[in-house]
């Protein structure tokens, strides 16, 4: 019997590392509830926000979109940036370690899974959202608008699966980190706000998180008339920016997966639980 | 029968400086106090400069506008309401499953409302300290018209108070879902707050809700808790549906409810841990 190729393996590992995450949602629905929930009582308390300031009704869009994105971050922040850690914490990293397989596929695998559960929930908040506070969008160019999306997420989680090796090097404060990395990117990547408020310069700045670029693109596309005074830079160079940002993850998520392989294999403190 | 009680009241305020003391190093022990002082004061920080953002770009006047210093006092004071009720809450959870500890709390000589309560006098350390800072923040670098001497301090002191109380019984009803639930006691504490976030007028005045929240709204304590904290900073409330309310009824419906939170809760715990024991869950370990 011969034995199955890289690419086989690779492919394998990813299907096998996404599968619990999508059958595992729904083996337990009561978190797709909360998860869609959650975002959606944010979400409505910042559209209540500007329904007591009198804000055009577009900005009630603008909340329900980046209500929606929050999922996505949430998602990279505790299902891929801090997953390493917890399977040190609970013996499955070493495994994956000497497992003749690559750590990016199961990074991947992650990733593929995170992607499908969490656009599961997003689609819920913006469904509901939209239905519940009767936002009106105008779609100025559909590919572009998938583009942007796809691109945004490619980008996403590239940087969730860098900060997965990151992460575990910082032990226990991974779980505060990830904390820390909410309301802070929140107010950065302008989720509930149009992120040019910030200023060009602290915009630009933010634009190391993938959703600022892909909010403010996704903004223009289904809200161009109110975006015309407030948008951040040109679509086509976020998208531009979003192909580099997707690239430069991505290969800095495999240089710090194979010095933590690296790591693991010299001095062996990766596989020390409770740190 | 004195001694006994005296015996009490000795282990009652053991377990709850006890547990204060566990509280605090569990929060802060895990990085540097320069860190962890970064840690505490960026999150609600950021939360408040979101609002800034929001108000900056569409509100009419900016800063300037009337809601703004009411909304900015309300969500500075939620910050309690976040970390104590998942404070409480969440301590169940985590001596159960994280530290395998529950079992031994116990069978220890302790009380555990006490001890729960200790718990959550950590959290209440730590969002003093934050809402001290977002206060000050605001006063200093965005003109929120706030002055010890037009604070009506009585008032803040009492509100304050029974804030807290309602806060922390709230936690222990939902320390009581903790210990009958498997799997999801990290979204109970974060949901409850949410809710209460969008249903207590935290960051927007309770009138633009549609009716329905808004009655729902006037059956919460922390709706007069918010309303009189800003009436004791601001010298006025934030709600046209409250304002009929004099100060002194105000806090008369706030301790009212408090106190009948307080029984529910006690109650509720109470037949949670009954049913806890009887199906063996106190050392339930599900690995989630």
């Amino acid at each position: 019997m011969s034995s199955p190729s890289r690419w086989e393996v690779f492919w394998r590992t990813v299907i096998g590392r996404a599968y619990p995450r999508i059958i595992g949602m729904q083996r337990e629905r009561s978190w797709v509830f909360f998860d869609t929930l959650l975002p959606l009582l944010q979400v409505s308390a910042f559209v209540f926000i500007y329904r007591a300031i009198q804000a055009p009704p577009e900005f009630t869009g603008f909340v329900v979109l980046g209500g929606a994105m929050t999922a996505y971050w949430l998602n990279v922040l505790w299902s891929m940036a801090t997953q390493f850690y917890w399977e040190k914490e609970t013996g499955n990293l070493e495994l994956y370690i000497i497992a003749p397989t690559s750590l990016m596929a199961i990074l991947l695998g992650m990733a593929i899974g995170g992607i499908v559960g969490t656009t599961v929930r997003a689609a819920a908040v913006i469904a509901i959202g939209l239905l519940i506070f009767h936002v009106e969008v105008s779609i100025v160019s559909l590919p572009q608008l998938l583009g942007v999306f796809l691109l945004t997420l490619v980008a996403l989680y590239g940087l969730g699966m860098l900060f997965s090796s990151l992460f575990l090097r910082y032990g226990r404060q991974a779980s505060h980190l990830s904390n820390l990395l909410q309301e802070p990117i929140f107010l950065v990547s302008g989720f509930y706000f149009p992120v040019r408020a910030l200023g060009f310069v602290a915009a630009l700045g933010a634009s190391v998180i993938p959703v600022t670029l892909g909010l403010d693109a996704m903004r223009q596309l289904l809200f161009p008339t109110m975006m015309a005074q407030f948008r951040f830079l040109d679509v086509r160079i976020e998208l531009g920016a979003l192909v580099v940002l997707s690239v430069v993850f991505l290969w800095s998520a495999k240089r710090a997966l194979g010095h933590m392989e690296d790591l693991a294999r010299r001095d062996g403190r990766l596989t020390i639980r409770g740190q | 029968m004195s001694v006994m009680r005296r015996q009490r009241a000795g282990e009652s305020i053991r377990s709850l400086r006890m547990a204060a003391w566990l509280g605090w190093q569990i929060e802060s022990n895990w990085a540097a106090p320069f860190l962890f002082a970064i840690y505490s004061i960026a999150k609600p920080v950021a939360g408040a400069l979101i609002l800034v953002l929001m108000y900056t770009v569409i509100a009419p006047g900016g800063l300037q506008n009337r809601l703004f210093p009411q909304i900015f006092v309300g969500n500075a004071f939620y910050i309690y309401v976040a970390m104590v009720l998942m404070g409480v809450s969440q301590a169940v959870i985590e001596d159960r499953e994280h530290y395998g500890m529950l079992k031994y709390i116990y069978v220890a000589p302790l009380n555990i409302y006490t001890y729960l309560l200790g718990r959550g006098a950590a959290q209440v350390a730590m969002a003093t300290v934050a809402v001290f800072i977002m206060l000050l923040f605001g006063i200093i670098a965005l003109g929120i018209p706030l002055s010890p001497a037009s604070i009506n301090w009585g008032i803040l002191f009492a509100a304050w108070l029974f804030g807290l109380a309602g806060v922390a019984f709230g936690g222990i009803f939902l320390g009581g879902i903790s210990l009958i639930t498997a799997r999801h006691n990290f979204y109970i504490g974060e949901a409850t707050a949410g809710a209460l976030y969008l249903l207590c007028g935290a960051v927007f005045p309770i009138d633009v809700l549609p009716r329905s929240l808004q009655l729902l709204s006037q059956a919460l304590p922390l709706t007069y808790w918010l309303e009189a904290l800003r009436r004791a900073l601001l010298g006025g409330g934030a709600s046209e549906l409250l304002s009929g309310l004099s100060d002194g009824v105000l806090l008369l419906i706030l301790a009212g409810s408090v106190v009948l939170l307080a029984v529910i809760s006690v109650v509720f715990y109470r037949w949670a841990e009954n049913w806890a024991r009887e199906k063996g869950l106190i050392d339930m370990q599900s690995m989630y």
